[in-house]
């Protein structure tokens, strides 16, 4: 260890400590700078936002932008749909996959190897855009919010991933609860789910990250814009810059055109934000544990 | 003596019938088959029936007759798509964003886990890794959103940078030679963080003895980094190649589809938004799926195709 000390602080070491250690330090502000500008941004005014290219902190400090999208009766409306739709659906996705991954880590079940396989072949081939889309709109799912939790209710690498986890499961403990009486479905229910919290928590947070980001079932099935979701609207308002996205109705009053842009990013980024500790920690182990044998 | 034992397991083996092997599994495993009833659903009716739907490419479909009623066309649809135009601009634009993607965006994780690698305050490290990961989970209408406020003419903050640096007002987001440009800078904010993972674990496997072993022998830092890290990350990075070439044909719906505009157009179609455009807005369902076919074919061989390569060079690779 000594040794390693000693060549570290050779000069060219030092030099190359010095550029490395700046280098990423470049690497983490390009990718920090555009939030912080996002949200100085978004309490600024709109005078400010048009004389002043960059900032990261507003002279005049405003809540007018968010003052704007929080009395929009769109916003509101399609934020407490993306609310509802991503609770309901994380529920409902995490319902179908652990009910199906259960049975299927079960190596003396008669059938299961098929139906592994039927899982594999949809990783690899899928009807795509326009038949999936024929069968929602034949099921009667066009404008409606199952349209936007149905069709995605199993992610099938998660559905291996879980199998695998449950093939680990202790057998013993499934073992003694049989000897006491209880059925399958008991064991599943009383004793393996709650042991399996924090894979749940960490498959909740896959899915609900999933749906909240979700912009391709809303843009397919949603044609009714009084049923939009957060994503739909927000590329109204910031990409195709539609001043009239989150409706105005005082004649005399000019809404805050660059504000709001940049106080919905904000919104839609901040529920992401707040779980990213939880993301980071659990998504970097399931990137890992990843793999599709079984 | 054997043949003692084998006269004892025919006797307790009598042939059952079809109906009582069924009786019998679902006696033992009732529950488990009920369990799996949700899910098997889920299967059937979103993702084999569509499956069903493709025939459609083969048909002119007509919603109010139905799948069944319309009418046959054999491959006139896949015919017509590889006869137009456009066949070969998809085929063009596609294969530009990939490849350029490949040669671009691919290396940047790389090369930016070496540098991680080499970080000696683990705070430090651990600071920079925290910041990097957060664009992987930011939807695309808030990276195209982003870039929207960052590159517009009218007054983003880059624009403004170019015009004073280099004198000239570029309209990034309208030009089409812009287009592939911005889909790799934007591919590289989101992406590079997150993807430094994978060679990172690679990495963590390298014992610091062999690291302590090269300095003992006087092997200085670029000589550690080529003697040491590049070895130990070769495998994963010729696997990720390998997995990368075997999606070149999917550029990612969201991201092509949100900064598409009518002035890039031409640069910017690629087979899944041209699918959407043909088949959900203009209703052409059967010629759109014949595309999507055509996609998910070539797709489908090179996966397995490049599976197949992974395997042989790592047997512990390869995705099935």
């Amino acid at each position: 260890m000594s040794d390693m000390h000693k060549l570290h602080n050779t000069k060219p070491g030092r030099v190359f400590d010095l550029i490395n250690v700046i280098f990423l330090a470049v690497a983490a502000i390009v990718t920090l700078l555009p939030f912080i500008y996002v949200v100085a941004g978004s309490f600024a005014t709109e005078s400010e936002l048009a004389r002043r290219a960059f900032f990261i902190i507003p002279e005049t400090f405003t809540l007018e932008a968010y003052r704007y999208i929080f009395t929009s009766e769109a916003f509101i409306r399609s934020i407490v749909i993306t609310i509802g739709v991503t609770a309901v659906g994380t529920a409902v996705q995490l319902f179908f996959t652990f009910t199906m991954a259960y049975p299927l880590a079960k190596r003396a079940l008669r059938g299961r190897k098929l139906l592994i396989n039927i899982v594999i072949f949809a990783m690899l081939f899928s009807g795509g855009m326009i038949p999936t889309f024929l069968v929602v709109q034949g099921l009667g799912l066009i404008d409606t919010y199952w349209a936007l939790i149905l069709p995605n209710a199993i992610n099938p690498f998660n559905l291996i991933i879980i199998k695998n986890f449950f093939q680990n499961f202790s057998v013993e403990l499934e073992e003694s609860a049989k000897i006491d009486g209880a059925s399958e479905i008991g064991i599943f229910w009383r004793i393996v789910l709650p042991l399996s919290k924090p894979i749940i928590a960490t498959f909740a947070l896959f899915y609900a990250v999933a749906i909240w980001n979700d912009f391709m079932s809303p843009l397919l099935y949603l044609n009714d814009s009084s049923k939009w979701t957060l994503q739909l609207l927000l590329r109204q308002v910031t990409i195709s810059s539609d001043p009239n996205a989150l409706g105005n109705l005082d004649p005399d009053y000019v809404p805050p055109a660059e504000g709001m842009k940049l106080a919905i990013i904000v919104i839609a980024t901040l529920p992401i934000m707040m779980v990213y500790p939880f993301l980071q920690k659990h998504f970097a182990k399931g990137l890992l544990i990843g793999s599709v044998k079984g | 003596m054997k043949a003692l034992l084998l006269q004892k397991a025919n006797k307790q083996l009598p042939r059952k019938t079809f109906v009582e092997i069924v009786k019998q599994m679902w006696l033992r495993d009732k529950w488990l088959y009920v369990l799996l009833i949700p899910g098997v659903l889920y299967f059937l009716v979103f993702r084999y029936a569509p499956m069903y739907g493709i025939i459609i490419a083969f048909k002119n479909y007509v919603p109010y007759l139905g799948i069944t009623e319309s009418s046959w066309v054999g491959l006139d649809h896949f015919t017509a798509f590889f006869s137009s135009p456009d066949f070969l601009r998809l085929l063009g634009n596609t294969l530009w964003i990939s490849f350029l993607s490949i040669a671009i965006a691919f290396p940047a994780p790389i090369f930016l886990a070496i540098l991680l690698n080499e970080v000696r305050f683990a705070l430090y490290k651990k600071f920079v890794q925290t910041c990097i990961y957060i664009p992987h989970f930011l939807s695309w209408t808030i990276v195209v959103g982003l870039t929207h406020l960052l590159f517009s003419i009218n007054g983003g903050v880059i624009v403004e940078m170019v015009e004073t640096i280099f004198g000239i007002r570029i309209n990034f987001l309208a030009e089409p030679e812009w287009f592939r440009p911005m889909i790799i800078l934007q591919g590289i904010w989101k992406g590079t963080g997150w993807g430094t993972i994978i060679f990172l674990a690679a990495l963590a496997n390298v014992s610091s003895e062999q690291y302590e072993a090269a300095i003992v022998d006087g092997a200085g830092r670029f000589r550690r980094i080529w003697h040491i890290t590049l070895p130990a990350i070769r495998g994963t990075v010729v696997i990720m190649l390998i997995l990368t070439m075997g999606n070149v044909l999917s550029t990612g719906f969201d991201q092509i589809f949100l900064m598409t505009n009518s002035l890039n157009r031409s640069v910017a179609d690629v087979f899944d938004t041209y699918v959407y455009n043909v088949g959900i807005t203009r209703g052409s369902y059967s010629y759109s799926t014949a595309v999507g076919l055509f996609k998910s074919i070539v797709g489908i061989i090179l996966i397995l195709t490049t599976d197949f390569i992974a395997k042989k060079v790592d047997k512990e690779s390869g995705l099935f």
